[in-house]
């Protein structure tokens, strides 16, 4: 009884922050609220069904997809390949550490306007390098062909960081000695000394770093909302946007509801297949 | 048949040298125990000689081949490491089979699925199943083939890293203190069984250890070292009764050999604490005169000494006591029966037979002694 009583404002702190307000986005799911309205009617699975029919909200779905096919594989091979390099250099280990950590620790809003200057069509650093070179120069942001690909080398220069970090600590948590075994028995090259120790080694991290990067590049946001609004034709609409259009732009926090319903399945989803498909095959020491 | 050279080793990590030019061979079939107190370099001349550490200079000869400039992978050896260093995601009976597979299998055929498509990757890791269970089998470990080394004892581990290493064939073992992870029960059964896998593969060993039982017990011949140097490589016994350098004699024997501040006058007769030994040295001047626990007993002429205390051992019983004159701790093995009439406080006289006694220089190498009747004992 009295550990019941201890666990009191803990409970409660739960009950408030978290319990009732996705108790209240799945109740708002089912109904037809608008932001102001007096009053509320129960739908059932109208908006599910609103969502199905809307051509935006799919290519909304299509997008994020995209999106997070495209930075997870890439944040996260591009941070194992940059810890292996810094690792394995002699020197300028915390300097490469800070210089590849930085986009992590700066604002995205911030450096979103940087990256807008940098691709801009016109006077942009880039297409000045590929005009020079003699190479096209794509509008990047503003074509509906490119600008998820943007978005996405933006996603990816934000976390291969952070991946590169989590990866850099795995790789010092694995015994030298077992380096020394493999050479002696007889792995010769780097790629059998990686497949033979580093990578089963690493496995815990990988699936870290595997859960971690998939949920920051589903929730992407603040790129599309500074740089893109969505565009342009709807080209760069994702989840999150959608979400926030719907509910803060229209104020139908009841579609907008269900929306986050749908977002959290997927998130969900995602961590079960991780924990009941990958989890089993990875090596816990 | 395969022989270890090593030839004028340096090796130093910054400004701190490690090795001073070191030299060894391991004959084909030999066991060598490689000791020395921590921290003397042991452990990074054998990590030289397996090619995990390069030398600043010298030579390594292993089988009749020079291989200073080759990989670990290239030098035909096995390794038992300290910490075993079994890959943790692999079952025993994968971790026997990596350096076979690693040697015999392609990149291709090593691959998890597709390995198993190609033509004769079948057969050869077939081959390879049977010599890992060969490996396996007088370890004791065919009922844990299928378990992965964290759900195995310390012991278990242990074995498992044998296999491994007997599994190739190699050239030669390499043993880094393969036993310091033990219980000590353990211990002595695995010295054992270490001894018999030399014996079989028929090899050259090199074998460090801290641990001069282990040594001693079960090499054919023991190199003592300390400070980066070589001080003495000889057989086990002559190791023990005929050290060549005061450094040898201390850290090999336990309990600990007795020293005694002793000087020889210009005609080499020795005097401790003024009185003669009995003994006629090939030197003058400051010597050390050092006897063996066992080499002392109670006796009508000797070294005076005031008993200490006294350590019933079972089998046998340690005199400890104070040379009178200098103050100088000594220790004695004597037979349990010898108790009768010992009692703390009292006064003894403990003799030696001149042969047991050693002599050391100033700079603490060997002066040959012989017996001179002509000098009577106090």
């Amino acid at each position: 009884m009295a550990g019941a009583l201890m666990t009191l404002p803990a409970g409660i702190a739960y009950l408030l922050l978290l319990l009732l307000p996705t108790l209240a986005t799945v109740l708002l799911a089912f109904t037809d609220y608008e932001l102001g309205a007096t009053a509320l009617g129960w739908i059932g699975l109208d908006n599910f069904r609103e969502m199905l029919a809307d051509r935006g909200f799919g290519v909304s779905v299509r997008n994020t997809l995209v999106y997070v096919g495209l930075v997870t594989p890439v944040s996260i091979l591009g941070g194992l390949g940059l810890a292996l390099l810094v690792e394995a250099g002699a020197r300028g280990r915390a300097f490469f550490r800070a210089v590849f950590f930085l986009p992590v620790v700066s604002l995205t809003v911030a450096m979103a306007a940087a990256w807008q200057y940098l691709l801009h069509p016109t006077i942009g650093p880039v297409n000045a390098a590929l005009r020079a070179m003699g190479v096209g120069t794509p509008f990047w942001l503003s074509s509906s062909d490119t600008v998820l690909l943007s978005l996405a080398a933006i996603g990816v220069w934000e976390s291969i960081g952070f991946n590169m970090v989590l990866f850099m600590a795995g790789l010092t948590a694995i015994p030298r000695e077992l380096y020394a075994a493999a050479e002696v028995d007889g792995a010769r090259g780097g790629f059998d000394r990686f497949r033979l120790v580093t990578w089963p080694l690493l496995g815990p991290t990988t699936l870290f770093v595997l859960t971690i990067s998939m949920i920051r590049s589903l929730r992407v946001f603040d790129t599309v909302a500074v740089l893109t609004q969505g565009g342009p034709n709807k080209a760069s609409e994702v989840l999150l946007f959608t979400m926030y259009q719907q509910g803060f732009t229209y104020l139908r926090l009841g579609y907008s509801a269900a929306i986050t319903l749908v977002f959290l399945a997927v998130v969900l989803a995602l961590m079960w297949v991780q924990t009941r498909v990958l989890d089993k095959r990875v090596h816990y020491a | 048949m395969a022989g270890i050279t090593i030839t004028g080793v340096v090796k130093g990590f910054g400004a701190t040298p490690v090795l001073r030019g070191v030299s060894l061979a391991v004959e084909p079939g030999e066991f060598v125990a490689l000791v020395g107190p921590s921290g003397c370099g042991k452990t990074t001349l054998m990590r030289i000689i397996a090619g995990i550490e390069t030398a600043d200079a010298g030579e390594i000869v292993i089988n009749e081949r020079a291989v200073t400039r080759l990989r670990p992978a290239e030098r035909d050896i096995a390794m038992v490491f300290q910490s075993y260093a079994l890959y943790p995601h692999l079952t025993v009976r994968e971790n026997i089979a990596v350096p076979l597979a690693m040697r015999r299998l392609s990149v291709l055929e090593r691959l998890p699925l597709l390995g198993r498509l190609l033509p004769g990757a079948r057969r050869k890791r077939a081959s390879i199943g049977d010599e890992v269970r060969r490996a396996a089998a007088p370890l004791g470990l065919e009922p844990l083939l299928d378990r992965r080394p964290g759900q195995l004892s310390g012991g278990q581990r242990q074995r498992v890293a044998l296999a491994r290493a007997v599994v190739r064939r190699p050239a030669a073992f390499l043993m880094d203190e393969p036993l310091s992870n033990l219980d000590a029960a353990l211990r002595v059964q695995t010295r054992r069984e270490i001894v018999d896998i030399h014996r079989a593969a028929g090899v050259a060993t090199l074998y460090v250890t801290h641990d001069q039982a282990e040594a001693l017990t079960m090499a054919d011949k023991v190199a003592v070292m300390m400070g980066g140097e070589l001080l003495q490589v000889a057989t086990p016994e002559a190791i023990y009764a005929d050290p060549a350098d005061l450094r040898v004699a201390g850290f090999i024997g336990s309990p600990r050999i007795n020293t005694l501040a002793a000087e020889a006058d210009a005609e080499g007769r020795v005097r401790v604490a003024g009185v003669p030994a009995g003994l006629r040295a090939e030197a003058c001047g400051a010597l050390t005169l050092a006897l063996r626990p066992e080499a002392l007993r109670p006796a009508a002429k000797g070294l005076p000494v005031a008993i200490e205390h006294l350590e019933f051992l079972g089998d046998g019983l340690l005199l400890h006591a104070r040379h009178v004159p200098d103050g100088a701790a000594l220790v004695a093995r004597l037979e349990p029966e010898a108790r009768e009439g010992l009692q703390p406080g009292a006064a003894l006289r403990l003799g030696f037979a001149p042969g047991r006694a050693l002599l050391f220089g100033a700079d603490g190498r060997r002066v040959a002694a012989r017996a001179d009747a002509g000098l009577v004992p106090a």
